[in-house]
């Protein structure tokens, strides 16, 4: 089965980014493929690559990175809500790509469920 | 258009005090210039997004209000508000923006059953 | 329909209003609202009551977190995020009530 999986809030505030993720690299080993994840409203800061976490802490934007290497997922970052919160190319996480919400209605249409992590 | 999904939009967060409201119609813009059958739930604080008579002047945030009168440019013609809301709320259909179509709470969860694809922002 | 809900009882509307509106099918407990599926919380009688209109899951890894794996409402199934995945997909379409 295809998954679209969209998140709305920040990482490290909210764990809607943890939950997403997990729920991700479930579906991956149960065989499904996660084919986009959305990030909006808040969700934008998870590509930030100034991301810095305490040692002992994961780190939730690298985790997606790898994630979406590994498994050929494609993070898109909507592109009006990033530069109202002041994420663009140059702070943008490698793996993650800036794009508009056509990206979201489009995971809509194409994938067979889209789950939704938010407040 | 025969591939259209139906998408519904779920609304129960009121506006300004985050921005969910403002974002969410961004989208229903966007779903809709893709062809596809949309609608739009208002339950608990979400109707509040369709009062009448917002004045954000004095809070420096913009009156995205609006924007929900141009919904019908767009073809978005499905405003669905859910009567028990509306009624915790002391507001009745006269204090919205827009016509909507009062549901009551059996008729909301029957049309969401309806949707291919249920987003709430 | 899989419903989500992910905020305590205690604290939001979000798992009344869902109990209230949808139509039935299966309701899913994440991050805080697994609060929702321990005994003796506020939010028992609603829950148990919902149980003969909609079959009712918890996500465990988010209660055993908080401290009350060993809490669990009788009725309740939980599931694990594998669980959570097979629930999206046997279900035509998921929402969370955010």
């Amino acid at each position: 089965m295809k998954f679209g999986i969209v998140v709305n809030e920040g990482p490290y505030q909210h764990q809607a980014s943890d939950s997403a993720y997990m729920f991700a690299k479930a579906a991956i080993e149960k065989g499904h493929e996660v084919w986009r994840v959305f990030f909006y409203h808040d969700g934008v800061q998870n590509a930030s690559k100034l991301t810095e976490p305490p040692q002992d802490d994961r780190h939730i934007v690298n985790r997606w990175t790898k994630l979406a290497e590994e498994n050929k997922i494609d993070l898109v970052v909507c592109v009006a809500a990033a530069l109202r919160r002041g994420i663009k190319e140059e702070n943008l996480a490698q793996g993650f790509r800036i794009s508009g919400l056509g990206q979201l209605v489009e995971s809509g249409i194409k994938c067979d469920r889209l789950v939704t992590f938010g407040d | 258009m025969s591939d259209a999904k139906k998408f519904m939009f779920v609304n129960r967060k009121a506006p300004y005090g985050t921005i969910y409201a403002l974002e969410s119609l961004e989208v229903v813009l966007i779903t809709a210039a893709f062809d596809q059958d949309v609608s739009l739930a208002f339950l608990d604080d979400g109707v509040y997004q369709l009062k009448k008579g917002q004045q954000t002047k004095g809070i420096e945030i913009k009156n995205f209000s609006p924007a929900y009168r141009a919904l019908e440019d767009y073809d978005v013609e499905k405003l669905y508000v859910e009567k028990e809301a509306m009624d915790a709320r002391g507001l009745t259909e006269d204090d919205f923006l827009v016509p909507v179509t009062v549901l009551s709470r059996a008729e909301m969860g029957k049309l969401m059953e309806e949707q291919d694809v249920v987003l709430s922002f | 329909m899989l419903n989500i809900i992910n905020k305590s009882p205690m604290t939001s509307v979000t798992l009344d209003t869902c109990l209230n509106t949808a139509a039935g099918g299966d309701i899913l407990l994440i991050e805080d609202a697994v609060y929702a599926a321990t005994k003796g919380n506020a939010a028992e009688a609603r829950l148990r009551q919902a149980m003969d209109q909609f079959k009712i899951y918890v996500l465990m890894p988010d209660l055993e977190a908080r401290g009350l794996g060993d809490r669990l409402i009788d009725g309740i199934s939980p599931v694990d995020y594998g669980g959570f995945v097979d629930l999206t997909s046997n279900n035509k379409t998921c929402q969370s009530w955010l």
